[in-house]
């Protein structure tokens, strides 16, 4: 089957190039940020068909060092989102080859407990300032001349870093290196018995998927001029998980749906307050219940049926004819 | 009395005449940023936005409206990025001119750093930190209520003045409970009590009898609990159950609301001792303020925090009506630190140059359940810490603004 | 040695007490965990909500009802009991046949609703719940309060009840039987769904009368369970899920490791849970208990 992956990559990327005339950017911002967290997310759940429930705490860490850099040592900002990448790819490497020795939902348990442990040890730091958090993170000129103070410039430069961002994924996922994941992700006892080393397979996905959202928490960091407790809680973790989960897990488009349809009701329902909590429960469990393949997974299905509705009505009218 | 829902529906926008005012967008509008769902939300959430309602009703009432006035709300979650994300959004987009309220240090400071960014105002009544007059002051904000320095200093010095001169601390191990800790141990020593030793517990913390029993054992007559929110009602509770109170020893809280006393009750709260910068019990004024919020917020009591909000927006109000516009927003924080503060609910007052606003505080006592004549009838009070001593001096605040000579 | 640590004997004995003691709500709420997970193979995040519900019942049979402590002991996890069966019954059962991470899925977002409901409720601050036994006896080396030795004496007998229940009667062989092949125990006209159906409602009770047991002592709160429940699945994977008796060991031994490193080192309570899990996992990826499947 043809991949219209591209093709709907480039409109996508057109419509975010003039969605500022419409939309705050900071808004938009935010919701690229989350987006690449979720789509490097995806690329376990989705393609590994690993759980991780721990992700905040690549994504929070990540924001805490690039704005720790960029703030007290002085670094510029594209030092110090590659800096926090780099530190969630480290803590990845470890985290990972202790999770990837359990399956299924101890692998959630697993994540879940480690990123407890992050968050603990963020919590006491004193580098990152505790409740304050790290606050008023300058926004110098990127490269020595981009300057980023203004909203606009500052998106366009998000908008790069999540289409790079969302490109590695993509090619990961279509290289050869990622139909062995899938073919784990099928089945595992087979993949073993064809030779591959599938603990070498998991421990590179999930290195992949925490360095990336290091990226995005890195980013996220500069955008809000802030690090703070919230990105490396656990609730956070949920968070992406229903992000996915609603946008379809395993799908290329789907986290990036789910990303832009959560982070607009969080915004436009802070009226409401507790009952936003209720209702991202409540589109947990109907997700779960009915529509298990989310948004994109569910048109992407509709579209499937109805071709091959149309390709059969076809054939059954030549056969009549 | 049927007038009352009237009013206060009418109170969410008043309109009124101003031919020559220059006001952005033609009305002054005030935004009520804080926690309507979290551990915050029956210290600040909606009690705090129907404060600021009343003190723009009560102002045009007894001054003519210096303009449309309208009071709007959202919930930052205690979230630092949705609570900037609402400032921004606020600030660029939807014309808000001030920003109340605020609890949780985070999003206080995010909050802080914006408004100076946009030229706004920035009111904080709920937040604690005493960074936002300190290192991180700036022209567009004041500190309205209290700040933890205030609450740890009065508390220190009250209680070692009244004879608690030993203390032993209880610290939730981040920043801010340290920073609690730092500053009741640095009035306890400045007025010859001494600190026999400390314990620094995880936070969010479950179990705490370990660390009271360390405690106990210490000897000291007052353990300072030097924890927030859930820590120190656990703290407390399982202080009574340890018999603690009984023993002799105090238990002291340096952060501790009134809305907490409600929540542990008083057979489990009795003794405590913590220090609020108001009571809604204190005179005939602040008793009618209450009986009017408790009757529009299910029975509550306001808590020190609302009050607040209701003294800070009356002086905002003050200070635009008088300068006949709200575009500049440090030029409306110049006027309101130039003009003394007074409302029914508040008294009199200042504000510092570092943007503290400056009141008595008070070392209240929670009474025993026999003592109280029903609920929200909760504090005695046992020592007034006079305004020019309840706050942290100016010059020791490394806030920028301050010149040193 | 212990001297030279600074802490004489006679404080460590109480502090092993105190640990064990939370080591009873470990237990008890790992237990139900593990009761959950071996029947339906779903690790049950609600399990903190619920027992936040526990304690929250005790408080609306007092306040509404007037129906004391003791009532409530027995009450409290009944009704929610019968509220997780309805949840079992409606929404759970029905995920049965796909991956068990739905499952998971399912229980968080009903976590998330059901705290939502409650802080909508009843606010965040919390609620005053009376202890029902106040006082205690000072055993010389601490001041134990009777109520605490009420919990771990409680916890205990439960535990052991239902490890009881579990290995060694008809029920418990049938249940275990059932985990292991289900087809087979249906040919032999036992009701399975139905006996799932009890197995999650009687952990989701193991769940609420922790939380009865935790009202007088720990703030009643709509997110008391959350934090605690993040706990409990470290306990839970350091445990192994293979065993009971396994959960109720680990459950109270890291209650004392806990209490320990309150004593000696204190800023690290809240992790050593943790850095114990990291270790077990890099040596017995099982679990202390649990066989490698």
């Amino acid at each position: 089957m043809k991949s219209y992956d591209m093709p709907i990559f480039a409109a996508l990327i057109a419509v975010l190039l003039f969605a500022p005339l419409a939309l705050y950017p900071v808004f938009l911002m935010k919701v690229l940020c989350f987006a690449l967290f979720a789509v490097a997310f995806n690329l376990l759940i989705g393609y590994v068909g690993l759980l991780s429930f721990g992700h905040a705490m690549f994504f929070g860490f990540a924001a805490y060092i690039s704005a720790y850099t960029v703030k007290s040592w002085g670094w510029s900002p594209e030092f110090g989102i590659l800096g926090g990448t780099a530190v969630a790819m480290l803590m990845g490497v470890v985290a990972g080859s202790i999770a990837i020795r359990r399956q299924g939902i101890y692998f959630a348990m697993v994540t879940l407990a480690l990123a407890q442990m992050v968050f603990f040890f963020c919590l006491q730091a004193p580098f990152t300032g505790g409740e304050d958090g790290i606050q008023a993170v300058p926004r110098r000129p990127m490269f020595g001349f981009l300057d980023i103070s203004n909203d606009l410039v500052l998106y366009y430069v998000v908008l790069v870093i999540f289409a790079a961002g969302f490109l590695i994924i993509h090619r990961t996922i279509h290289s050869p290196f990622g139909q062995v994941l899938k073919a784990i992700r099928e089945n595992e006892q087979r993949a073993v018995s064809l030779g591959y080393k599938i603990d070498h397979y998991k421990l590179m996905a999930f290195v992949i998927s925490a360095t990336l959202s290091g990226l995005a928490g890195a980013t996220k960091a500069i955008v809000f001029q802030l690090a703070s407790l919230t990105d490396v809680t656990w609730q956070m973790s949920g968070e992406v998980v229903l992000m996915t989960l609603v946008g379809g897990m395993g799908t290329v488009f789907g986290p990036i749906a789910g990303a832009a349809v959560i982070i607009t009701m969080q915004n436009y329902l802070a009226g409401f307050g507790e009952w936003v909590l209720v209702i991202q429960g409540v589109i947990f469990v109907v997700t779960v219940l009915l529509f298990r393949r989310g948004i994109v997974g569910e048109i992407t299905a509709y579209l499937r049926a109805r071709s091959a509705a149309k390709a059969a009505a076809a054939a059954g009218a030549a056969q009549t004819a | 009395m049927k007038l009352k829902p009237f009013l206060l529906a009418a109170s969410a926008s008043v309109l009124a005449t101003a031919a020559h005012a220059e006001f952005t967008g033609g009305v002054i509008k005030i935004g009520v940023l804080n926690d309507q769902s979290g551990v915050y939300a029956d210290l600040s959430g909606q009690g705090s936005v129907w404060a600021a309602k009343k003190a723009v009703e009560d102002y045009c009432k007894e001054n003519q409206c210096p303009a449309k006035i309208e009071v709007i709300f959202a919930d930052h979650q205690n979230k630092p990025d949705i609570g900037s994300n609402i400032a921004r959004q606020w600030y660029d987009v939807d014309g808000v001119d001030v920003i109340v309220d605020v609890p949780t240090s985070s999003v206080a400071l995010a909050v802080n750093n914006i408004t100076k960014e946009k030229n706004k105002v920035h009111l904080n009544s709920t937040g604690g930190t005493s960074d936002l007059t300190g290192k991180a002051c700036t022209p567009n904000t004041i500190h309205w209520t209290y700040d933890t320095w205030a609450l740890a200093n009065g508390t220190g010095t009250a209680l070692v003045k009244t004879g608690g001169d030993t203390w032993f601390f209880l610290t939730a191990d981040y920043a801010f409970g340290h920073a609690l800790e730092r500053d009741t141990a640095a009035a306890v020593e400045k007025n010859g009590g001494k600190v026999l030793g400390k314990v620094r517990h995880p936070f969010p913390g479950q179990d705490f009898s370990s660390f009271l029993l360390q405690a106990q054992s210490s000897g000291a007559k007052v353990i300072g609990l030097a924890n927030a929110g859930g820590d120190t009602i656990n703290s407390v509770k399982q202080a009574a159950e340890f018999g603690i109170v009984q023993g002799g020893q105090n238990l002291a809280a340096l952060l501790m609301f009134i809305t907490d006393v409600h929540a542990l009750g008083l057979q489990t709260a009795q003794g405590l001792v913590f220090t609020e910068a108001w009571y809604w019990d204190m005179n005939d004024q602040t008793r009618a303020f209450a009986e009017e919020f408790a009757a529009a917020n299910n029975g509550a009591k306001p808590s020190m925090t609302q009050a607040g909000v209701y003294s800070a927006v009356i002086h905002y109000l003050k200070a635009v009506h008088e300068l006949g516009s709200d575009a500049d927003g440090a030029k409306v924080v110049e006027k309101m630190k130039s003009m003394p503060t007074e409302d029914r609910v508040f008294g009199k007052g200042h504000i510092r140059a570092d943007g503290r606003k400056i009141h008595d505080m008070y070392l209240f006592e929670v009474k025993k359940p026999e003592e109280s004549k029903g609920p929200w009838d909760y504090y005695k009070l046992r020592a007034v810490i006079p305004a020019d001593q309840a706050f942290r001096p100016i010059e020791e605040g490394e806030c920028p603004l301050v010149k040193k000579g | 040695m212990f001297e030279l640590l600074g802490i004489p004997p006679q404080a460590l004995f109480g502090q092993l007490l105190l640990g064990l003691i939370n080591g009873a709500f470990y237990a008890l709420l790992s237990l139900g965990l593990a009761v959950i997970f071996g029947m339906l193979n779903v690790i049950n995040f609600t399990h903190g909500a619920q027992y936040m519900m526990g304690a929250f019942t005790a408080y609306m049979l007092l306040q509404y009802l007037g129906i004391g402590y003791w009532g409530a002991l027995i009450l409290a996890p009944i009704i929610v009991g019968i509220f997780g069966i309805i949840l079992e019954r409606l929404l759970l059962s029905r995920l049965y046949h796909i991956d068990h991470l739905y499952g998971l899925l399912l229980t968080f977002g009903l976590a998330l609703i059901i705290e939502g409901i409650f802080r909508q409720q009843y606010g965040s601050s919390g609620l005053p719940y009376t202890n029902p036994i106040p006082g205690g006896t000072n055993l010389g080396f601490m001041f134990l309060p009777w109520y605490r030795a009420w919990v771990v004496v409680l916890s205990l007998v439960v535990c052991l009840a239902t490890w009881f229940m579990i290995e060694k009667t008809k029920l418990g062989s049938y249940l275990r039987a059932a985990t292991e092949n289900p087809t087979l125990v249906r040919a032999f006209g036992i009701n399975v769904p139905r006996m799932m159906t009890l197995t999650y409602g009687f952990g989701v009770a193991l769940a609420a009368l922790a939380g009865v047991l935790a009202a007088p002592i720990y703030s009643v709160n709509p997110v008391m369970g959350a934090n605690l429940i993040i706990v409990v699945f470290a306990v839970v994977v350091i445990g192994g899920m293979g065993s009971i008796m396994g959960s109720i060991i680990t459950g109270f031994g890291l209650g004392i490791i806990e209490g320990l490193t309150k004593v000696f080192y204190p800023e690290a309570s809240s992790t050593v849970i943790f850095i114990i899990m990291a270790i077990v996992l890099m040596i017995r990826p099982a679990g202390l208990f649990g066989t490698p499947r």
